[in-house]
């Protein structure tokens, strides 16, 4: 183990050399294009042994990285924002031919207004695909979770996102633990692929027309495979905890044993949160963070054991989803708890769109909030921290 | 392969019977064509479109190659991750043999939404053969116009009504387009002139790097013509020089078929119910206008022969 100090972009294209993929397909986009560029010049140096096709759009990326894991190629790509918006198209295709691409994900809003700041907005968006999303609170844990992620596409036959917040975590050098490279190699193991269109000797078809009798079942079957992933998700984070001593889970729960009034959020924002519970917390607040890492498959059973205890939760979203109602985060944390004997009251909170700063007293505010609510005070159901009305 | 009757008749199939292509199709003899040329040890990239659509209805394939088929506009990009494995698995000893990558794609999805994922395979350089298996116009959808189609064809998003005859502009040239990328090799070819084709393809996959070769693939349902006049129809837009046979090696342009006896591209036209309206006093003149295009690019083909480039 190695101690450096490393960006987000940095850690996960570090990740990416370690793991040595095969195929690799990217377009540069801003804040993720650092990762493309990393990732290039190992190529250059000869520091792996990947294939990099610098294709001409993210659609092609997205494209080209699942026309290699169809040939039974290790493949990753890096992109963001607009750049994942495009290839939206062809990730539905990806996870539904059974085919374990990881894509480091740096979270950017989507236009208009063009922004190149943080929002999850772009990966929101694509939670309908089939990929499984998994969101890190530093760069140690986009590090982690790039390599983790790998391991657990290759054992679900299903595509991975791992996603970190854009600047606050792309571009900000934080101290991260490093694997040897013989450790992530070890960890991974040899690449397994479901079939390949290279295998000439047994020729298949890939990617055929399904008409009503059997497209459905051939959906119920990819639903399943997200369900499953679960076992593996736990199995990986389970064995990269006894080798590594970081551990991982679905959820991060922080400070919630006694805790009453609790939020749910992802990203790294968590981090600026869990501060603010330690100055509550010493002031006597009986408060706690629930931390969504595996935003897909969703974990229900997780995000409820987590908040049993708690009377008054806010649902922080760094999207706004376009509902009319709730923001995606808060409508699955809600509709999750509603087969629970004891319902907590859940408030919604869209926030730090467009890379609106958030700061400790936002989060104090919603903690203010939740206590007034506790003492019978009516709150909005769905409402906004930091933006002018 | 030499490629003769005696030799063909010899070859397996790989593109078998039993798809859904229409009586006539033009676009599966291209693929059958194309693919006795290549050989089993061929992988196959398609873009959606009429091929794709009739050759696997699930649970069936027509397919005895290997084949994927993602999206419409990307099969270029597809098979360039498809290549790019292929590299990476050789170069560890995973794969042994020479495979040839094939990528299909109509002419909606090569001319049109899929130019870019095209454009960007072939400036990278990857090792596989392009074609374009045009029928001038969205089939798959209908009959729509595409950027393949002829000035004055009725199509069913460029009708011939009252005030407007047809389509109004004129073909794009993809395969000067595709020259522009300076590759190895381009061609133009006809499924009416199997030989030419297959002898195309066949040089094509023995040359390292991207080629490109478009084969007119004529579909009696939307050019309107008797289905047994699909080779004919192929036959007569080579003869009147409407489809000029042709190939630019290393940038090098030279015609492979000078028809002997030209016939006017009247005569082509008029066995086609997508240019009826034409005929029409009022609109003969377009006639007029379409032999002088095919004059005019003919003239401009034979001078890139003749100056050697």
């Amino acid at each position: 183990m190695k101690v450096v100090a490393k960006t987000a972009n940095e850690a996960m294209a570090e990740a990416m050399r370690q793991i040595n993929p095969d195929v690799v397909a990217a377009y540069p986009i801003t804040p993720s294009t650092e990762i493309v560029q990393l990732f290039s010049q190992f190529v250059a140096d000869g520091l792996v042994d990947t294939e990099f096709v610098p294709v001409e759009s993210e659609h092609s990326a997205a494209s080209a990285c699942t026309g290699a894991a169809a040939a039974g190629a290790r493949v990753m790509t890096a992109t963001a924002s607009q750049g994942l918006a495009l290839m939206n198209e062809v990730l539905f295709v990806t996870p539904a031919l059974r085919l374990p691409i990881v894509i480091c994900v740096i979270n950017r809003t989507l236009s208009a207004p063009i922004n190149i700041h943080c929002d999850h907005s772009d990966t929101m968006d694509q939670r309908d695909t089939g990929w499984m999303q998994f969101y890190a609170e530093n760069s140690q844990e986009a590090y982690d979770l790039v390599i983790q992620a790998m391991k657990i596409a290759e054992e679900a036959f299903l595509p991975a996102m791992v996603s970190a917040d854009a600047f606050i975590l792309s571009h900000s050098l934080e101290r991260i633990e490093i694997l040897e490279d013989k450790e992530v190699q070890n960890f991974i193991g040899e690449h397994k692929t479901p079939f390949s269109v290279l295998d000439t000797e047994h020729p298949i078809t890939v990617g055929a027309l399904d008409l009503q009798d059997y497209y459905f079942e051939h959906k119920r079957a990819a639903a399943q495979a997200m369900r499953e992933a679960r076992k593996e998700i736990k199995k990986v984070f389970k064995d990269f905890g006894q080798k590594f001593e970081r551990n991982y889970d679905f959820v991060e729960e922080y400070k919630m044993g006694d805790a009453e009034r609790a939020l749910v959020l992802m990203g790294s924002t968590a981090g600026t949160a869990k501060e603010v519970v330690d100055n509550l917390r010493e002031e006597g607040e009986k408060v706690g963070i629930v931390k969504v890492c595996t935003f897909r498959p969703w974990p229900v059973e997780e995000v409820n054991h987590a908040l049993k205890g708690a009377d008054f939760v806010a649902v922080m979203d760094r999207a706004e989803g376009m509902t009319g109602f709730g923001a995606p985060l808060f409508t699955e944390v809600r509709s999750s708890l509603y087969d629970e004997d004891k319902n907590p009251d859940v408030y919604g909170y869209v926030y730090g769109l467009g890379g609106r700063d958030v700061t400790p007293d936002d989060i104090k505010k919603v903690f203010d909030d939740l206590k007034k609510a506790e003492s019978g005070e009516k709150l909005e159901r769905n409402s906004y921290l930091g933006v002018r009305e | 392969m030499a490629i003769n009757l005696k030799e063909l008749s010899k070859q397996e199939d790989l593109f078998v019977s039993g798809h859904r292509a229409c009586a006539g199709c033009g676009p599966a003899i291209a693929v059958r064509q194309a693919l006795i040329a290549a050989g089993k040890d061929t992988v196959v990239g398609f873009a959606t479109g009429c091929m794709e659509v009739v050759s696997t209805i699930f649970p069936y394939t027509a397919w005895n190659v290997s084949y994927i088929h993602s999206l419409f506009e990307n099969v270029g990009a597809t098979v360039s991750g498809v290549e790019a494995a292929y590299k990476a698995l050789k170069k560890k000893g995973k794969i042994k043999k020479n495979i040839n990558l094939i990528a299909f794609g109509g002419d909606g999805g090569t001319y049109d939404i899929g130019l870019q994922s095209l454009s960007g395979a072939m400036e990278r350089g990857h090792n596989m053969l392009y074609i374009c298996y045009d029928n001038q116009a969205y089939m798959n959808t209908g009959i729509q116009r595409s950027g393949a189609t002829p000035h004055g064809a009725n199509t069913t998003t460029s009708p011939s009504g009252k005030v407007i005859a047809g389509k109004t502009q004129w073909r794009k040239d993809i395969t000067e387009i595709m020259a522009a990328h300076n590759i190895p090799y381009v061609a133009q070819a006809s499924i009416s002139d199997w030989k030419d084709y297959m002898g195309k393809v066949e040089k094509a996959l023995s040359i390292e790097g991207p080629k490109f070769i478009v084969v007119f693939a004529p579909c009696q349902l939307g050019w309107y013509y008797q289905k047994e006049d699909t080779i004919k129809i192929a036959d007569l837009a080579v003869k009147s020089r409407f489809w000029p046979l042709y190939e630019v090696e290393n940038g090098v342009h030279k015609i492979t078929k000078d028809p002997k006896n030209v016939i006017p591209v009247e005569e082509w036209l008029k066995l086609q119910g997508r240019f009826r309206h034409l005929f029409k006093d009022e609109n003969k003149k377009i006639i007029e206008e379409i032999q002088n295009e095919v004059n005019a690019r003919w003239e401009k083909l034979k001078k890139l022969e003749e100056a050697g480039i």
